[in-house]
């Protein structure tokens, strides 16, 4: 076993431990009386609801929903966002007009606007997607125009020594260069895109793990709330596993 | 001129008019008058003025000069990435606009796509001409070989030392075919050891390649290691100051360097060059005291 292994699976074993220990000292508190067990189940009864859950409330099914509304967002955040990184990053006058706008659209709880999406495409998938793109849009626009703008330009000239034309260019100078930038984007993007997209779902009450939430929490069934909850980390993970292979496989470098 | 120096030399002025004459009709670079004059905030700065000179095939040619005297703007004006000068560039006779296929760089900055292995790096003007895959990898190992880093293909940059990825920069810039190679500095932030044996494997690739070869440098050694001729800059304005022939014998090592004659070279190239970096110096330091006026 290499070295570099050896720290991986220690890392990793830290990790779980960090985990139990961190469950093990919620559990002590609840069971102390210092949390209040009727806001926060214990530990071990989340555990023993998941298998329940998955039984009864169709966990599976609700899973892939958010994970299919999570992943069609993340497409259209990833296409949408990058070609307007790009767009900005081109068009100087668009970036010194637009740049604090969309780092003001990254701040704004665009969940809140949930009404509106709901007039312009009904209580639907659609409304729960437009929402998770808004939302996840802003950081992947500004990391593409952080990345290619921090592009080096002795790389730029290195492509025009060669005589690339702006597509070659933009293909295979600027836009590995700024590929790990993008991928912070991304990361960050999902992070937005998935807290609203379950959040919608919870409010629209309307498929997948938020709707889930909702009608748990509305039957004050916290095990089953908290574990619910607990499919949402798996989503995410899911997708955070994803993000990192792709981004090894696009730039295995970094 | 110091007297009794080994190798023709003149000043600027005879030297142009006679190198000219001789060599126009074989010169593959001619460069012509050329001249740029930036605009900045406090004004405008002419970096170089009225400098003209030609390389011949197969020939190694250094441009020194101290710090700020334009060395860098004349790398961009051949290469074709800066536009606005004055004067023209020729390339076997047909005027130079922008970058040209026949010319390939090497910058002082390092350069390497850190995203590509050697390999890809290496491969990578080969790609863009539409090479295939095999072909372009088969063609980029003869070049990886040839400056010393074969069983480093599957390295990234960032697994390399400076001189290693300086090393592959130059590969990437060979494997383009280049009728003229420029390069600008391309040891300037190595050792002086490391820089002495890199210099070696140049001139070895050159003396394979008979490759024609201009080298922008502000370093003396470097200069009179590798190169045939050596044109010396003034202080800003840049303009030609001295062309100094270097009749060292070929092929030639780093082992040159503890010969008389080589020390000769230095010393002289030192005396036209000391003047203009003193030159450089007082126009720092001046303007230093004029900004903390302000």
């Amino acid at each position: 076993m290499t070295s570099w292994m050896r720290s991986r699976n220690t890392a990793r074993a830290v990790g779980v431990l960090t985990l139990v220990v961190v469950l093990a000292g919620i559990e002590a508190l609840i069971r102390l009386g210092v949390i209040n067990r009727f806001i926060v189940p214990l530990p071990t009864q989340i555990i023993a609801s998941l298998p329940r859950i998955v039984a009864e409330e169709n966990v599976v099914q609700r899973f892939w929903q958010t994970t299919q509304e999570v992943m069609w967002a993340s497409l259209v955040i990833a296409l949408i966002g990058i070609s307007l990184g790009a767009l900005l990053y081109r068009v100087r006058i668009l970036r010194m007009a637009c740049e604090s706008w969309v780092g003001a659209l990254a701040a704004a709880p665009i969940v809140l606007a949930y009404p509106l999406f709901l007039v312009l495409f009904g209580r639907s998938v659609t409304t729960i997607v437009a929402i998770g793109v808004i939302a996840g849009l802003a950081p992947v626009i500004l990391k593409t125009l952080e990345g290619l703008t921090a592009t080096r330009h002795v790389l730029l000239d290195v492509g025009r020594s060669f005589r690339l034309n702006p597509s070659q260019q933009f293909l295979k100078v600027l836009l590995p260069s700024a590929l790990p930038s993008i991928f912070v984007g991304l990361r960050l993007g999902l992070i937005f895109s998935m807290i609203n997209i379950v959040g919608v779902e919870f409010l629209i009450n309307f498929g997948g793990l938020g709707q889930l939430i909702n009608e748990l929490a509305e039957r004050y069934d916290l095990p089953g709330t908290y574990g619910a909850i607990c499919f949402v980390i798996l989503t995410s993970i899911t997708f955070f596993v994803i993000a990192e292979h792709l981004e090894k496989w696009l730039a295995p470098a970094t | 001129m110091i007297s009794g120096s080994p190798g023709a030399s003149a000043p600027a002025g005879e030297a142009i008019a006679a190198s000219r004459a001789a060599a126009s009709r074989d010169a593959l670079l001619d460069v012509r008058g050329i001249g740029k004059t930036f605009q900045t905030g406090e004004g405008s700065t002419t970096a170089v003025e009225a400098m003209s000179f030609t390389v011949s095939e197969g020939e190694f040619v250094s441009i020194i000069g101290p710090s700020g005297c334009g060395k860098s703007t004349v790398f961009n004006i051949i290469g074709g990435l800066v536009a606005d000068y004055r004067g023209e560039v020729r390339v076997s006779g047909e005027k130079v606009s922008g970058t040209h296929p026949a010319i390939g760089m090497v910058f002082q900055e390092e350069s390497t796509f850190p995203w590509r292995n050697v390999a890809d790096n290496v491969a990578f003007p080969l790609e863009i001409s539409g090479m295939s895959k095999t072909a372009r990898l088969e063609r980029a190992a003869h070049f990886v070989e040839m400056v010393g880093l074969r069983g480093f293909e599957r390295h990234y940059p960032s697994q390399l030392s400076g001189g290693m990825r300086q090393r592959v920069a130059l590969a990437r810039t060979l494997a383009s075919s280049p009728r003229l190679l420029l390069m600008d500095e391309p040891f300037a932030a190595l050792d002086e050891q490391t820089r002495l044996l890199l210099g070696d494997k140049v001139l070895q690739i050159q003396q394979t390649l008979r490759q024609t070869t201009l080298l922008i440098t502000h370093n003396l050694t470097e200069a009179v290691q590798l190169s045939d001729r050596v044109l010396v800059m003034t202080y800003r304005p840049g303009r030609l100051k001295r062309v100094v022939d270097i009749d060292l014998p070929h092929p030639r090592d780093s082992e040159v360097v503890s010969s008389d004659a080589f020390g000769h070279y230095v010393a002289q190239i030192w005396q036209d060059l000391r003047e203009e970096a003193s030159r450089g110096i007082r126009d720092d330091e001046s303007r230093v005291l004029q900004a903390g006026r302000r």
